[in-house]
């Protein structure tokens, strides 16, 4: 039986993908970022899973104004680093999981989510930067990644409550999955940031930190807050946060399971225009 | 029933929603047809001529010439679409994010090292906070539109 080992939660700010490429993570501005990933690194070459779920938006790359999915899960065989207009990032093609992903998809529709399969779509910094930070330079990524794609860029995006109820339903559907695989789940996004208008440059350390809080202790709390209060307190682009409630609702705790554990927190401002926060959480044994 | 709309008093913020995503369907299209390398170098040969191509507003297009994103996002642009004009022109996230306050690069640069803007102030219309309308433009252009020097001084 496939089962969720752990959950990773992480910024993608494009920045973050451009220092990597360009060989500045030693630099002043840079190294600190870094530094809250050395842990990580280890972290996933410790505990290498099978498959990651990961959740990501998509911005302007894949999807223009022509379509606009709001839950798009990839289950394709490979998808490609895009061209986000600097050429694409010098990082591995993204190797699918299309069986799993396509019993996720099954499982998650009839469990009344209506997701848009996709079977050809590029990936862009939201899905690679996090795989960088996580797993550094390698030649090929350490496993295969489903991309899942939620809107957050056409208001109105999905609640939060909706992304926590949607990553119960990935649970359950990844634990009817009969091979034996080791899943994480991982959101992606955030934290505070604004990078549009005369208030653009917004950070809140304060609701970021207490974000961080709720999302450990009382998530089922926090996915109650609405849309109005991310962009109020975290920016307008803060509300890519509702993203990391999808992996958290896939924890088992909220399940019934036990909570789990902080293996990892970190939080540092800025990268570029945005706050950056990180966390990883294990399933208890 | 007109729609909710509870984010319309956050200062200095457009939502992109869909009534902004209407207004600014051709505008956004058009960003997005930069994604090609071809159409960058077509676009950057004759600007005005490419512009022509697409069946956007006459202000549309002046606001895109001018670079002004402020004004292409009140005629729907999406920052993440406008975003593949500044990557067109070489500039990073942070240096267009920085053109919309009137702060100069270096200025923004230091606004976020320091640890960014506050939202004391900004949470909504009619607080007294650097995003309010009342305080634009901010940093070097504002300095300049009220007539001060760089130490905030009448010369």
């Amino acid at each position: 039986m496939a089962r969720i080992t752990a959950s990773v939660y992480t910024s993608h700010v494009p920045a973050i993908g451009a220092a990597i490429d360009h060989g500045k993570t030693a630099e002043p501005y840079w190294q600190p970022v870094f530094a809250g990933y050395d842990f990580s690194k280890q972290w996933m070459k410790d505990n290498r899973p099978d498959v990651i779920f990961l959740v990501y938006n998509d911005h302007a790359t894949a999807f223009s104004l022509e379509l606009i999915p709001t839950f798009a899960i990839g289950t394709a065989a490979q998808f490609k680093p895009a061209d986000e207009g600097y050429g694409a990032r010098p990082v591995p093609t993204v190797i699918g999981h299309p069986e799993l992903a396509s019993h996720i998809a099954q499982s998650v529709i009839q469990d009344d989510f209506d997701l848009t399969i996709v079977n050809k779509m590029d990936v862009d910094h939201g899905l690679t930067v996090p795989l960088s930070l996580m797993c550094g330079q390698p030649q090929a990524w350490p496993c295969p990644v489903i991309p899942f794609a939620v809107n957050v860029v056409q208001y109105p995006v999905p609640s939060g409550r909706r992304c926590f109820a949607l990553g119960q339903a990935i649970r359950r559907a990844v634990q009817s999955y009969d091979e034996d695989l080791k899943v994480q789940i991982w959101g992606t996004g955030g934290m505070s940031h604004q990078l549009q208008g005369p208030r653009a440059g917004l950070i809140n350390a304060e609701w970021d930190n207490r974000f961080l809080d709720r999302l450990i202790a009382d998530p089922a709390a926090l996915s109650q807050v609405p849309h109005i209060e991310y962009v109020r307190e975290a920016g307008s682009e803060g509300i890519e946060l509702v993203m990391w409630l999808i992996a958290r609702g896939a924890m088992a705790d909220v399940a019934g399971g036990k909570p789990p554990v902080v293996r990892h927190r970190f939080f540092h401002v800025p990268a570029s225009n945005t706050a950056v926060g990180h966390l990883i959480l294990e399933n208890a044994q | 029933m007109a729609l909710q709309k509870p984010y319309l008093d956050v200062p200095g913020t457009t939502i992109f929603d869909a009534e902004q995503s209407r207004r600014g369907y051709h505008l956004n299209q058009f960003c997005m047809s930069l994604m090609k390398a071809e159409n960058r170098q077509r676009f950057k040969a004759d600007e005005r001529k490419y512009l022509d191509e697409w069946p956007m507003s006459e202000e549309q297009k002046q606001a895109v010439l001018a670079r002004d994103l402020n004004r292409c996002m009140a005629l729907g642009g999406n920052i993440y679409f406008l975003a593949k004009v500044g990557a067109t022109d070489g500039l990073s996230f942070q240096q267009m994010a920085g053109s919309m306050t009137g702060m100069t690069e270096a200025e923004y640069r230091a606004m976020m090292i320091a640890g960014g803007r506050s939202p004391e102030g900004n949470r909504y219309v009619g607080e007294d906070g650097d995003a309010q309308a009342h305080r634009q433009p901010q940093g070097a252009a504002g300095r300049a539109a009220r007539g001060e020097n760089a130490a905030g001084r009448k010369d």
